[in-house]
Order: structure tokens, then sequence, then C-alpha cells
């Protein structure tokens, strides 16, 4: 009787330490540090991904394959000023695919929020049993290893020097002579799609808008839009660049024309880096869709921080009937293949006949 | 300009409706810059309003002597009106034309054009006074054609309203093209640059080498025989068993090159904007 008060008082204080651990969901991140199925696991480590807890990720990770912590945060959050060190994990689903006696994979997608919008990236992670937990096999990173040397670079740059005279008629230089050199409307279920290529028909490099106007049958306009990040903005003399303009929720038959505007400017530019395109293939991934796959190839000596690719695909006649793009979340190292992925329609991907790709680049003004 | 113009406005309207008999004699027409005199009749002091296109003066004169209006007053071409108040208001109207043809305005569009391209060149002249009057007078601009490949010919263009333009192809030399407009001592130069045109006969030899192949075309030239600029861009495309793969590379030094992994045989093709070249068919791996 004497502690009775007391006792009551320490019992209600763990009651409710216990109900706010549960509240703050305690209960959850139990689970996630929990690596006991599989499943649990990769909750977990995700987790730790998503906290960039990086000390405990690791040690989730099976080491028989000799993966350098440094390697694997590197590849994991990015370098040399990528698009993944602007990114953060912002969710991710987990499947199982494959089960056996202390080995399993699972499917998961990883839906990482990035400076350019949501970016997936769909892995199968291979996972082994080590006494009570499981731990994820993560392949070595395969970081570029170009060996030291002197790379000669000497192609072109344009500047643009001295200034606007306020003359009349005295002083201007034209802007760069660009064409629209094929334009198709295709339906999609979320909306309408203006798509085509443009050719910057000129000798001096281009920076170039492409705007497009849906006009109603009595020729007034219905929607403008422009294509945002869906075009490779600066062309070279005689570069041909894929565009596309989204119209979420138009209908081709409230349609009556097109007006299409291609706005060029003249701007400084330079020749390098060459980028190339290389063993680009269709094929299907994990989840079954069909993309275009491939590796770009940074062919000149400084590093490109984000790179975007463009694909154009044909049917038979030439015709442009899709195009995609899509970001690579790696800087390209020069000399070093970095893989990329385009998502093409299922119904689109029957009629591809051909396709080609062009890479846009940015890269961070060098001291 | 407005604020100053609508009170004088008001105000000689306002001092016309007490008018008398005419005692400013003008001439009927003066040339720009030219002083020009009044005469006026009558006795007695008056004030002496002058209003033009871009300009009021007003002073005290003597009537029945003549009254000197300075060349800075009537710089302007168009209407003036001059008017004499005393105990009423007289009224005259005269003309001030353009002065000779003094000055230039020469627009030349554009200022890059692909070579043999037919009436792409536009000039266009607009002549003007010393006082930048326009000359509405007929007048003779004189246009000087330098062509890249050095002759120069002399075009005349008669003005019209003030205005005279003419248009003509570029020439199939690739170069700088310079019109000097002329008229009196007054010279405006442009210069336009006429460039490469689309490549013509692209045509490119492979080198394979164990797995790789060297790929290289020989120098790029317009139909008119032009080399193609450095810097413009030539699309490379090859195709085997591991797929196809695409390199954008620029021309340097009059040719373009590009290097492909290869496995097994390979097409390999080549263009340049909307023109295309030969193709290849490399075997590889061997």
């Amino acid at each position: 009787m004497k502690y009775g008060l007391a006792w009551i008082l320490i019992i209600a204080t763990a009651i409710l330490l216990g109900a706010g651990w549960v509240q703050a969901g305690g209960m959850k991140i139990r689970a996630e540090r929990s690596a006991a199925t599989p499943e649990e696991a990769v909750r977990s480590f995700l987790a730790d991904i998503q906290a960039h807890n990086w000390d405990h990720a690791y040690s989730m990770l099976d080491h028989s394959h000799d993966v350098q912590q440094a390697d694997f945060v590197r590849e994991i959050a990015g370098s040399d000023g990528s698009l993944r060190t602007y990114s953060s994990l912002q969710s991710y689903e987990i499947w199982p695919v494959h089960a056996e006696s202390g080995r399993a994979t699972l499917r998961v997608r990883m839906n990482w929020s990035s400076a350019v919008g949501s970016l997936d990236d769909v892995r199968d992670l291979s996972l082994v049993q080590d006494g009570n937990v499981w731990k994820v096999i993560w392949p070595k990173p395969n970081l570029a290893n170009v060996p030291l040397q002197v790379l000669p670079v000497n192609y072109l740059r344009w500047d643009l020097i001295g200034r606007r005279s306020d003359d009349w008629g005295t002083g201007s230089v034209d802007t760069p002579q660009v064409r629209i050199i094929s334009m198709n409307a295709v339906e999609r279920p979320d909306g309408l799609v203006i798509l085509g290529e443009v050719e910057n028909e000129d000798t001096v490099p281009a920076y170039l808008n492409v705007s497009a106007t849906l006009l109603k049958t009595d020729g007034s306009p219905l929607a403008q839009q422009d294509t945002f990040d869906a075009i490779a903005h600066s062309l070279l003399p005689k570069q041909v660049s894929p565009y596309r303009i989204d119209f979420p929720g138009y209908r081709l038959k409230d349609v009556k024309s097109v007006r299409m505007d291609a706005r060029p400017l003249l701007v400084p530019a330079s020749a390098d880096p060459v980028i190339a395109a290389e063993n680009q293939n269709i094929e299907k991934d994990a989840l079954g869709r069909s993309i275009l796959k491939g590796s770009i190839v940074n062919q000149s000596g400084q590093v490109v921080n984000i790179a975007q690719v463009l694909g154009a695909f044909y049917d038979t006649n030439g015709k442009v009937v899709w195009v995609a793009n899509g970001y690579v979340d790696q800087a390209l190292m020069p000399q070093a293949p970095v893989p990329f992925a385009l998502d093409i329609p299922p119904d689109v991907a029957s009629r591809i006949h051909s396709y080609h790709v062009v890479v846009n680049h940015y890269s961070a003004p060098s001291a | 300009m407005h604020r100053i113009l609508t009170p004088c406005i008001v105000l000689a309207v306002g001092l016309l409706a007490f008018a008398q008999d005419d005692v400013l004699h003008a001439p009927k027409t003066v040339t720009a810059g030219n002083s020009v005199s009044i005469s006026t009749s009558g006795q007695g002091s008056a004030t002496f309003y002058l209003l033009g296109p871009s300009r009021v003066a007003k002073r005290s004169v003597q009537l029945g002597q003549d009254i000197t209006i300075a060349a800075n007053d009537v710089a302007s071409s168009g209407i003036y009106q001059a008017i004499a108040c005393s105990s009423s208001c007289s009224s005259t109207v005269f003309q001030v034309l353009p002065a000779a043809p003094a000055r230039l305005s020469f627009l030349l569009h554009p200022s890059r054009v692909p070579v043999s391209n037919g009436n792409a060149i536009n000039a266009t002249a607009f002549v003007f006074d010393r006082y930048r009057n326009t000359v509405l007078s007929s007048a003779k601009v004189d246009f000087h054609i330098t062509l890249p490949d050095g002759p120069t010919m002399t075009r005349a263009g008669q003005t019209s309203r003030g205005i005279t333009w003419f248009e003509m192809g570029s020439t199939p030399k690739q170069g700088r093209l310079q019109i000097v407009a002329s008229i009196a001592d007054a010279n405006e130069p442009r210069v336009i640059q006429q460039v490469a045109s689309d490549a013509c006969h692209l045509h490119m030899t492979a080198s394979p080498s164990g797995r790789t192949v060297k790929l290289e075309t020989d120098p790029i030239r317009d139909c008119a025989g032009n080399p193609l600029p450095d810097g413009t861009i030539v699309s490379f495309t090859k195709i085997d068993n591991a797929g196809r793969s695409t390199v954008d590379t620029p021309i340097k030094k009059d040719k373009a090159s590009a290097q492909f992994q290869l496995s097994g045989n390979a097409r390999i093709s080549v263009a340049c904007g909307v023109a295309l070249g030969n193709e290849l068919s490399v075997g590889g791996g061997q």
C-alpha cells in the first residue's frame, strides 16, 4: 500500500509510452528492421535507403560479392552531379518472384522523386538466408574504370559576340532556320499527343522550343502546349530531334487542325560532348512492358552530369508513331557505357519498324 | 509631344477665330533646313507664332518688317502655320519639303542564306535628307554588290515615296556577300553570309579492324561543291546482332568520323540532316 501509488504511476507511464510507440509507427519500423523473411529483409533494406541510413543498409548485404560500402552508396545515392544526387526514394513496391531453400528473388519497383519528375527503377533482388536473417545479394557496382589518359578534344564551339546596334537595320543577325520535318497527331487513352521531328537547317546552333495549338472546327484555339522536356532543345547544325507535345484529356474528334510553331533562338553552343547510343534493342522488361534498351557512351573528355535519351519510333512508312524520352540517373563518365531504357506503349510496339535515338545532355559549368 | 501640340493647336484655332485680313505673306514651299522670310504688313508690335510638325516657336515681331525664320526652325518637313497677333490675329500656311537625299537606312535580309536559293535575299533602302526627313520625291539608289568570288556589280533602284527594294538569289559559291547602298555621299554597307546548303553525294568508307570498324566520310559538300561547315552534325547508324547503335558526330575538317564495335555482320548508314548517304555491309567479329 505504501508503494501502491508509485506502481500505478509507473505502469500508467509504461502503457502511455507503449501507446505512443505504436502510434508513431514503431510496429512498422520494427517490421522494417526485421529480416526474418525475404520480404521483411527487402522492406527493411529499402526503408534504410529511403532514410539514407547507409550503414544499416550496407549491413544487410551479403558480402560474398565484395561490394565496398563507398561503391554501394555511390550507386544508390549517385555521384558527380548525376540526376540521382537530386533524387530521393519516394516509395517502393515488392513482389515475390522465386523462392527455394535458403534463396529467394523479389522484384522491387523503386519510385524516385527527382528534379525532373518521378523515375521508376525496377530490379530483381536476390536474397540468401544467413542464419536467422536474409541478406540482399547486391551485384558489384559496375563503376567506370577508365585508365588515366589524355583525350584531345577539339570540337567546335560557337560564341555570340558584340551587341545589337541601336541603329535600325544595322546590326541584326537572324535567328536560326529550323524546320518541322514531320508531325503526327496520335490519340492515346489519356489524351492527344502531337509528335514528330524537327531539324536545324542552319549552319549555327539553335535553342528551340516547339509548341502546338489545337484548333476547333470554327478555327478558334482549343488548347496550347509546348514540348517542355520532350525535345532536344539545343540543336547543332543539321541535327534532328524528335519532339512530343501532350494534351491530356483532349480527343482527336474535337480537333479540326493543329497549328505548329517552332521558335528558335541563336545561342552559344559547343559540339562537345559527343554521346553515342549503342546496342539498342526493343525488349520486354521484368514487368512485361516493351522497352527500348541500350547504353550511351560519352565519347568526350568531360563528365556529363545528366543525360536524357529521346527516341523517335517509325512505322513501315517512315512515319513517326511515337516519341519516348527518359532520363539516365547516372552521370556519364568519359568512355564509360551507361544503360538506358525507354518505355514504349504496347499498342505502338507492334507497329514499330525502325527508330532513332538522340541524347540530350546537361553539364554543370566547369570551374 | 502631344502635351505641347494639343494646347498649341487649341491656341491656334482660338487665335484664328479672331483673325483679321492677311498681314502675313510666306512662300508656298520651302526646302527643309533653309531659312525663310515672311513679309508682314501693318504697324506696331505683334506676337508671332510658328507651328510646325515637330516644333513650336513664339517671339515678338514688328509688323511691316520681314520675319526671318531660322533654318533650324524649319528642319522637319511638313505643313507649317505662321500666326501674328496684335489687336487681332492673322495667319498663313506654308509647306517645308525634304532637302536633297543625304542619308540611307538599309535593310538586308536574311543575314545568312543557303547558296543557290532563288530570290532569297531582300534589300530595302529608305532615303532621307540630312534632317532625317523621308525624301518622297524619286531618287536613285545604287546597290554595289560584291560576290564571294570577287566580281562586283551595281544595280540601281529608283525610290517610290522614299523606298526602293530588290530581291536576288544567292549565288552558288558560299562566302561573304556584301551589298553597299549608296546615294549622294551616303554609303551603307551590309553583309550576308552565304552558307553551304544540304549535303550532297554523302559517302563514307569503313575500315574494319578486328571487332571494331572505323567510319569516315569523304569531304562533305553540298551540290554546288561548298564544304559544309565544321560542327554540322552527321548521324551514323549501325545495325548488327547487338542491336542498333547511333552516334551524332560533328564534322571536323570537312569530314565526320565514328567508331563502332561489331557483333557479326553489320549494316551501317550515314545521314546529314535529311540527306541520306551510302549504306555499307561490314562483316565483323571474325
